[in-house]
């Protein structure tokens, strides 16, 4: 058969041009409009499964020796089969991450706003299910958390909340960010997800970062440990990041609570939505986070383990698949596990966390969403990273960029 | 000796600093390379202490202040900047780097030649960050940047001079400075990049992640100037290799 000299799609777009109105059925579909929900479905998690648990060492060496890594060398990195190559990835690991960022480590710490909660998480210390002492922090709280994070010489902020939308929804997150954008030069979100109007109106605000982990790319398991509330709504979380993408965030954090399902598929799916995600949306920048389920009121038992080892195998594979990535870690890890770490291929880390609101200053005894491990303060983090030959870094942003706000 | 709009340099390395494991490190290792123009991040120093760690430790006569705006995405945002950092740091020097691509961190061309334009005006000093794209150049040199800063690979990637050919023309065609900036790794790379005529380089991430930050600081001096001192001597070019006939024009002692 000929081809045609000129296809539909373009006879289309000619007609749309001259004005008229097209009958053709639209079989090509603008691409980008549709989100990672179209990538996502093509990919069905059994044989995702399936291919990673199949690859073997000659993939895992192929992968280790390339300078471009794909998808498919991330299952091999992430597969049962590379762990005897652990202290290779490791190596490759340190090396990248010292040539893309140097000896430095950012620091970050949470400032919780409220645990008040109309969600059921099965993983959640703030569920709504837990009939529990619930906060969220008055004006006059706020400023008091904020003077003793600003002393402790933090710049940065994670604003944490649980989703109560009439409590701490946009009206809420409007009244309290001027007072928190006046002390602090870097803003960063741990919310419920949002519009993408209501992320550009935030952004106006002095929002730059903001961290959405899907928990589990498993639909049946979301549905499972999400029976109640808005975070029911599964596909409304997975196209959160291209809302946050099309608002052009600054940056935007991605990741999966470890231990709901098997972790391996699991992050496949979350690298292969950055992978998306960087391509579809290339001025933003990504962190990826590595939450293990933690000790909380509730106590659910971890469905699947990782082991320590097998940690530090993930954090190697992302940073060698991409190396311009950031990755945190957070103080549910231990001290010996973080002290570790550190040179692996981590670039940033909270310490002196609390994870409930009020928990520096007004309210210690506030319920907590889940028990941190490394207790340690700011000042004794930052002494045990130049112990180690790195620089803390506390400032790594400048509230004139965003011009617009000012 | 190096001029950059008013001001004389005895030294063609231009440093960075950041990724340093330390500030006290950092410092030694600035001291060591010689350089007398050191770039230091806008995002990365507390405008409002009075003490800030990175600014006290380059608290020396021989350091000038080159301030970047690293982490600005348009040229509305680079202006803003600019003038923010003119105020605090009482220079009117700045690179101008705009990349809103924050992975591999590559100049924006359109945003770049629109904030120069606008900050020469408003009186700065300004020294672009671009692409090896000589036309860029050109055109930025025309609405009165003080030098420009093409890269020779992607930043932080040690890559040396990948964009060779496109240096070639730049340097040949500049009327301002050269300062080839980003992706040198070693200092045979700086020492190339001198030989071929770039009137200085800017290197941070090959000083700053060195096993010994200190020694390859000054390694880097020793090469810069050695290949300033190659291209003043004049390389010997590559020589055609002598042919004892010449086939090909023989015929013109014929006629």
């Amino acid at each position: 058969m000929k081809t045609p000299l000129i296809n539909a799609g373009a006879l289309q777009n000619l007609e749309h041009k001259n004005g008229k109105s097209s009958n053709f059925p639209t079989t090509n579909p603008a691409p980008g409009n549709f989100g990672f929900q179209q990538v996502f479905r093509q990919h069905n998690w059994d044989d995702v499964k399936d291919s990673i648990y199949a690859k073997g060492s000659v993939e895992v060496e192929e992968a280790l020796h390339k300078t471009k890594r794909t998808l498919e060398d991330f299952k091999a990195l992430i597969s049962p089969s590379a762990l005897p190559y652990l202290e290779d990835m490791a190596r490759i690991s340190r090396q990248l991450t010292l040539k893309r960022f140097g000896k430095t480590m950012q620091l970050y710490i949470p400032l919780y706003l409220s645990n008040e909660c109309q969600n059921i998480c099965t993983y959640c210390g703030f569920s709504l299910d837990n009939k529990v002492h619930r906060i969220t922090l008055t004006e006059k709280q706020l400023l008091q958390e904020i003077e003793v994070i600003k002393s402790f010489g933090y710049d940065h902020v994670l604003l944490v909340s649980g989703e109560a939308n009439k409590t701490v929804g946009m009206d809420y997150f409007k009244k309290v960010f001027p007072i928190i954008r006046a002390h602090f030069s870097h803003i960063s979100m741990e919310v419920q997800p949002l519009d993408q109007e209501e992320y550009e109106a935030l952004i106006d605000l002095g929002l730059n970062t903001v961290l959405v982990y899907q928990e589990t790319y498993h639909e049946e398991n979301y549905k499972f440990h999400h029976p109640k509330g808005k975070k029911s709504n599964f596909e409304y979380r997975l196209e959160t990041p291209d809302r946050l993408g099309k608002a052009e965030l600054y940056k935007m954090g991605l990741g999966v609570l470890i231990g709901l399902e098997d972790w391996r598929v699991d992050s496949f799916f979350c690298a292969l939505h950055l992978d998306y995600l960087e391509k579809a949306y290339w001025k933003t920048k990504y962190s990826i986070s590595f939450p293990r389920l933690r000790p909380y009121v509730g106590n659910l038992e971890p469905k699947v383990n990782i082991s320590d080892k097998e940690l530090v195998q993930l954090i190697c594979a992302y940073r060698i698949f991409n190396e311009e990535i950031e990755l945190s870690i957070s103080t549910r890890e231990s001290e010996k596990f973080r002290d570790n770490i550190l040179k692996l291929g981590i670039t940033s880390m909270s310490a002196g966390s609390k994870t409930n609101p009020g928990g520096y200053v007004t309210d210690k005894e506030a319920l907590e969403q889940f028990e941190i491990s490394d207790e340690r303060t700011p000042a004794q983090i930052a002494e045990m990273i130049k112990r180690q030959g790195y620089e803390p870094i506390w400032k790594d942003w400048d509230k004139s960029f965003n011009a617009g706000v000012l | 000796m190096l001029k950059i709009a008013d001001k004389v340099f005895s030294s063609r390395l231009l440093t960075g600093t950041g990724k340093f494991s330390s500030s006290q490190q950092m410092e030694e290792a600035l001291l060591a390379s010689g350089s007398q123009l050191v770039t230091v991040a806008l995002k990365r120093v507390e405008l409002d202490k009075e003490n800030d760690d990175i600014l006290k430790h380059l608290a020396h006569p021989q350091f000038m202040l080159l301030p970047n705006t690293s982490g600005v995405r348009s040229a509305k945002e680079a202006v803003f900047a600019a003038q923010l950092a003119r105020e605090a740091l009482e220079t009117n020097w700045l690179k101008l780097e705009i990349h809103p691509d924050p992975k591999y961190l590559l100049p924006d061309p359109i945003e770049t030649l629109k904030a120069a334009e606008e900050l020469v005006k408003l009186g700065f000093i300004i020294l672009p960050y671009v692409n090896a794209d000589p036309v860029l150049c050109k055109r930025l040199e025309e609405v009165g940047v003080a030098a420009v800063m093409p890269l020779g690979s992607p930043i932080g990637s040690n890559g040396g001079l990948q964009t060779k050919a496109m240096l070639e023309i730049i340097i040949a065609q500049a009327k301002v400075p050269v300062v080839v900036d980003a992706g040198i790794g070693a200092p045979s790379h700086a020492a190339e990049a001198l030989e071929m005529g770039a009137d200085a380089v800017l290197v941070n991430t090959a000083i700053a992640v060195a096993k010994d930050p200190v020694k390859m600081g000054y390694a880097f001096k020793l090469a810069v100037e050695a290949g300033r001192i190659a291209f003043e001597a004049k390389l010997a070019g590559k020589t055609i290799t002598a042919q004892a006939s010449s086939p090909l024009t023989s015929f013109l002692e014929e006629i």
